[in-house]
C-alpha cells in the first residue's frame, strides 16, 4: 500500500510537471504578445520593452519556464498582468466558491442520477424505464449554457423561486449546482440501472429473497449497497468533468469561483491566471482519480492496489 | 446625423440641469446597485484602462482637471486656476487648499510631483505613460535614467509648474486623463504593487469593501471639496453578472444600472417594449468603427483598391446588423468631435463604381484577401456582411475571427493582416480632441511593429499639418486648430487607408429609483456613468 502510494505521487507529481510544461509552451506559442497587452495601445515602444524586461518576456523559453517552476516550487504562482494580483490570492478568493458549487452538483448528480437509475432498473422495460433514460440522454448531451440559461428563465426569471445568479445563500447555490450536476446525473443513472439489474440478478439476492426478508430490506439492505460500489469510485473522477463545466456554469450565473476567473483571463491574455488555474484544475483531477483509487478497493475487496 | 444632433442636444440639456441651482436642491443620500460581467482589474489611476474601472477611478481619485458632467468641455478640478506661457510651453496650475486624501492629509503640489513622476516611471507600468510624451525630462525617465521629470517643478505648495519639450494643445486634456489623477505617496509606499486594491485618491467616493470576483461597495467621501457631491452615500459595484442576466435582475429592481449596456441579445424585446421607454438611454460616444486597409500589403498599395472598397461596404445594412445602435461613418472623427467635417460626404454606396475602380486597378477579375476580426458577436456578424459586399464587387474574403490579443499583434505586423474589422478592439477616443484619433492609429508614429496603425499609413506631410495643429496652444485660435485637423482627416480620406463604418452610438438603463440628467448616464468622459451626480429618488 505505502509503495503504492508512493509511487502514485511520483507519477502524479510528473503529469503535473508535464501538464505545467504543455500549457506554457502552448501559451508561449500564442500569436499575442503581453507585454503590449500590458502596455497598452498608447505606450511607446520603449515602455513595451521596459516591461517585456521587468517581466522577463525577453528571456528565452528554457529560461522562462525554469524561472516559473522555480517560483512554483516555492507556491509562488506569479502575478496576474492586468489585475496586478498574486495568482495565488485571486484562485484562493475563489476556490470555496468552486468547491461548493462541486458539493453541491455531486449531490445533484447523486441524488437525481441514483434515484433515476433506480426506480428504471426496478420499472425495467416499462415506459416509465424508456422515459427516464431519455431524459438522462437529454442530461448527457445537453450543453450546460443551454441548461443553464432555461432554468435560469424559468425557475428564477419566470416563477421567481430563485435569485437570479449571484452568490452568498443556498437559494443561490440551487440552479447552478443543478445545472452542473445535470450532466453526471444523465451518467449515473445509466450506471446505476445497469448496475442495479446486475445485481438483482445475483444469487444472494434470490438467496435474501429466500429467507423471507421484505421488498424494501431486499432492495436497501443488499442490492443498493452493492450496485453502488462502482459509482461511488466514479466521483473522484467527475472532478475532471465538473472542471470544464465550471467555466460555463460560473458565467451564466455569476458564480465567483475559478472558472470565471479562468474564462476572463483567457478573454484578455493573462497568462499567469491561466497557468494558474490550469495547474489548480490539474491537481485537482489527479488528486480526484488519485483518491478514487484508493478508495476502490476499500468498499470493493475485490479489486487490489498493485 | 440627426442622431448626433440628438445627442448634442442632450449634452446640452444635461449640461443646463447641472447647474448649481438645480444640483443643490437635490438631497444627498440613498444607494445603488451597478453590474458588470468582468471584474476589476485594479482601481490604481495608473494602470487602470479598462471598461468596467475608467469611471471607478474618476470616482475615487481627481486630477488637475475634468469635464463638465456629460459633456465633453474640460474645467478645473483640483486646480484652482491655471496660466499657460506665451509660448504654449509653461503651464502653471494653482491648486486649491484644504483638499483632502481619504486618509485625512491634505493634497499638496508635492503629491502632483510625485503623480506624474509615478505615472511615466517604467516601473509602474503604465499603460497611459505615453501620454506624457510633451513633458520636458519624459525621455529621460522613460528610459530609466532618472525617477523626476525635470519639467514638473513644485513652486510653492499649492503651486505647480510643468514644463513641456514642445507646444501641445492636447495638454489640459492630458491633465484630465485618469493617469493623471493624484495619488498620495505614503499609501502608494504603503500597498507597493497592491495599491490598486486599496486605492486612496480625493475623489468623491472612497473605497469601502472589495470582495474579489463579487463586489466593490464605495462610500461617499464626506470630506469632499466639491459641495453637494456626490448625490449617493452608496455604490455597490456586483462583478461577474452576464449582461443578459444583468438586465433581468434590474427588471426585477434587484440592480440599477447595468453597466455593460443593454445586451444585442435583449435590445429590440426592450427597447420596443413602453413601460422601459423613459429608462432607455441613448448617447453618442467619441467611438469609430472602421475597416483598415495594410497600405503595405498588395493590392492595397493601390489607391483604387482602397476606394472601391469604402464604395463597396453597405453601411445601413452593418448598422441593421447592430439593430441600428450606430450611425453610419464616412470620416474617421465622429460627429461630437471638434474638427468633423458636416459637410463632407466620403465615399458613397456605389458596388458599380467600385468596380469600375476595381478594372482601372488592373483588378477587373477580383482578387482573394483576408479580413480579421475580432471573435466576439457581434463582430463576425459585421464581418460576414463586409465579405458579402466585397464579394459583390469580386473581392473574395476569408474570415480570420480570432482572440482580441491575436487580431491586435497581427495589426501590429507590416505584413500578416490585409483587412481589420476594428469593432471592440478600436478606437474610442481617449479623450475629446482629434489628436487622439491620429497620431496612434493614422500617423506615421503607430506604423511600427505592435503599434495601433494597423493600415500602416504614413503620409509625412499629415504628419507635419498635424504637429503644427498640436503647436496652436492658445485658446482664441480654437477654430483655425479645428479646421487645420478636418483638413488633415479629409485628407486622410483622399488616400483612403480605412473604410469608415459608423460610429456607435450607447443605449443604457436605469431603474426607476434613480434620477440624474441622462447625460451622465452615457457620460463621454466618465465612461459608462458619471457616478458622482446620480441621485436616488427615494431620498428626495
Amino acid at each position: 500500500m505505502g509503495s503504492y502510494v508512493l509511487r502514485r505521487a511520483l507519477q502524479s507529481l510528473l503529469i503535473l510537471l508535464g501538464i505545467s510544461f504543455f500549457t506554457f509552451v502552448l501559451l508561449y506559442l500564442i500569436p499575442a504578445d503581453p507585454a503590449r497587452q500590458i502596455a497598452g495601445r498608447s505606450a511607446t515602444t520603449q515602455t513595451v520593452e521596459n516591461i517585456r524586461e521587468q517581466l522577463g518576456l525577453n528571456l528565452p523559453f528554457y529560461e522562462q519556464y525554469f524561472r516559473y517552476l522555480s517560483g512554483l516550487v516555492q507556491g509562488d504562482l506569479g502575478r496576474s498582468y492586468l489585475q496586478k494580483t498574486e495568482v495565488g490570492e485571486l484562485i484562493a478568493s475563489r476556490l470555496p466558491a468552486t468547491l461548493l458549487l462541486m458539493v453541491g452538483a455531486i449531490v445533484c448528480e447523486l441524488l437525481i442520477g441514483l434515484t433515476m437509475g433506480l426506480v428504471a432498473a426496478l420499472r425495467r422495460n416499462t415506459p416509465t424505464d424508456t422515459s427516464l433514460m431519455v431524459l438522462s440522454f437529454v442530461g448527457v448531451s445537453s450543453p450546460q449554457f443551454v441548461i443553464g440559461i432555461l432554468l435560469l428563465y424559468v425557475f428564477a426569471v419566470k416563477l421567481g423561486w430563485f435569485p437570479i445568479g449571484g452568490y452568498g445563500t443556498f437559494m443561490h447555490m440551487v440552479l447552478p449546482s443543478l445545472t452542473l450536476g445535470f450532466l453526471g446525473a444523465g451518467w449515473y443513472s445509466r450506471m446505476m440501472r445497469s448496475s442495479m439489474i446486475d445485481v438483482l440478478r445475483q444469487d444472494f439476492i434470490r438467496t435474501a429473497r429466500a429467507k423471507g426478508l421484505k421488498r424494501w430490506q431486499v432492495l436497501f439492505g443488499h442490492a443498493l449497497p452493492n450496485a453502488l460500489l462502482p459509482i461511488i469510485a466514479m466521483i473522484g473522477i467527475d472532478i475532471g468533468l465538473f472542471m470544464s463545466g465550471i467555466v460555463v456554469v460560473e458565467s451564466v450565473f455569476g458564480w465567483p469561483g475559478i472558472g470565471q476567473l479562468a474564462w476572463q483571463a483567457i478573454q484578455r491574455v493573462d497568462i499567469p491566471i491561466i497557468m494558474g488555474v490550469t495547474l489548480v484544475s490539474a491537481f485537482a483531477i489527479v488528486l480526484g482519480n488519485f483518491l478514487a483509487d484508493l478508495v476502490a478497493p476499500l468498499i470493493d475487496p475485490r479489486i487490489k492496489l498493485r | 446625423m440627426k442622431k448626433a444632433l440628438l445627442a448634442g442636444a442632450t449634452a446640452l440639456l444635461a449640461a443646463t440641469a447641472m447647474t448649481p441651482a438645480h444640483a443643490d436642491d437635490i438631497k444627498q443620500g440613498g444607494s445603488m446597485v451597478v453590474t458588470y460581467k468582468d471584474d476589476v482589474s485594479t482601481l490604481d489611476p495608473a494602470i487602470g484602462y479598462d471598461w468596467q474601472n475608467w469611471s471607478m477611478i474618476k470616482s475615487l481619485f481627481d486630477g488637475l482637471m475634468d469635464y463638465e458632467p456629460g459633456t465633453t468641455n474640460l474645467m478645473k478640478d483640483l486646480a484652482e486656476d491655471y496660466t499657460i506661457s506665451e509660448d504654449g510651453t509653461v503651464f502653471t496650475f494653482k491648486l486649491r487648499e484644504g483638499v483632502k486624501f481619504h486618509n485625512g492629509r491634505e493634497m499638496t503640489a508635492e503629491d502632483v510631483k510625485y503623480s506624474l513622476d509615478r505615472v511615466t516611471n517604467p516601473k509602474t507600468q503604465s499603460p497611459g505613460a505615453g501620454f506624457f510624451g510633451s513633458i520636458k525630462g519624459f525621455d529621460a525617465v522613460a528610459a530609466g535614467e532618472t525617477e523626476s521629470l525635470e519639467g514638473v517643478t513644485v513652486v510653492d505648495p499649492y503651486t505647480v509648474k510643468i514644463e513641456l519639450s514642445r507646444p501641445d494643445a492636447t495638454f489640459l486634456h492630458v491633465m484630465a486623463i485618469n493617469f493623471s489623477s493624484i495619488v498620495p505617496k505614503e499609501e502608494v509606499e504603503k500597498w507597493g504593487a497592491d495599491f490598486g486594491k486599496h486605492p486612496v485618491g480625493t475623489g468623491a467616493f472612497s473605497l469601502e469593501d472589495w470582495t474579489l470576483g463579487q463586489h466593490l461597495i464605495f462610500k461617499r467621501n464626506e470630506a469632499y471639496w466639491r459641495a453637494g457631491v456626490p448625490k449617493l452615500d452608496q455604490i455597490t459595484f456586483e462583478v461577474g453578472q452576464e449582461p443578459v442576466v444583468a438586465l433581468l435582475r434590474l427588471q426585477r429592481g434587484e440592480a440599477d444600472i447595468p453597466g455593460d449596456g443593454i445586451p444585442p441579445a435583449k435590445f429590440l424585446e426592450v427597447t420596443q417594449d413602453p413601460q422601459y421607454k423613459d429608462l432607455i438611454i441613448e448617447g453618442g460616444q467619441l467611438h469609430t468603427g472602421y475597416v483598415t486597409m495594410n497600405v503595405k500589403m498588395p493590392p492595397f498599395d493601390k489607391l483604387e483598391v482602397r476606394q472601391a472598397v469604402n464604395m463597396a461596404i453597405n453601411k445601413d445594412r452593418v448598422i441593421r446588423i447592430i439593430n441600428g445602435r450606430a450611425v453610419a461613418a464616412n470620416q474617421p472623427l465622429p460627429p461630437s468631435m471638434p474638427g468633423y467635417d458636416t459637410a463632407y460626404e466620403g465615399y458613397k454606396y456605389d458596388p458599380e463604381g467600385a468596380k469600375t475602380l476595381l478594372a482601372k486597378a488592373g483588378l477587373g477579375d477580383g482578387f482573394e484577401t483576408e479580413l480579421y476580426v475580432y471573435n466576439t458577436d457581434p463582430n463576425p456578424r459585421i464581418a460576414q456582411s463586409i465579405q458579402a459586399d466585397l464579394a459583390a464587387i469580386g473581392i473574395k474574403v476569408e474570415i480570420k475571427a480570432l482572440a482580441q490579443a491575436n487580431v491586435i499583434a497581427a495589426g501590429g505586423e507590416a505584413d500578416q493582416a490585409p483587412m481589420i474589422w476594428s469593432g471592440g478592439m478600436a478606437w474610442i477616443a481617449d479623450f475629446p480632441d482629434p489628436s487622439n484619433f491620429y497620431g496612434p492609429i493614422l500617423g506615421c508614429s503607430g506604423a511600427v511593429q505592435g503599434g495601433w496603425n494597423w493600415s500602416w499609413y504614413c503620409n509625412e506631410d499629415l504628419d507635419k499639418l498635424a504637429t503644427e495643429a498640436d503647436s496652436i496652444t492658445d485658446p482664441a485660435k480654437k477654430a483655425e486648430r479645428e479646421e487645420l485637423w478636418r483638413k488633415i482627416f479629409i485628407s486622410v480620406m483622399d488616400d483612403a487607408p480605412w473604410a469608415p463604418v459608423f460610429h456607435e452610438q450607447r443605449f443604457t438603463m436605469r431603474s426607476e429609483r434613480l434620477g440624474g440628467p441622462d447625460a451622465i448616464f452615457v457620460d463621454p468622459v466618465h465612461i459608462p456613468v458619471n457616478y458622482d451626480y446620480v441621485w436616488a429618488k427615494d431620498v428626495q
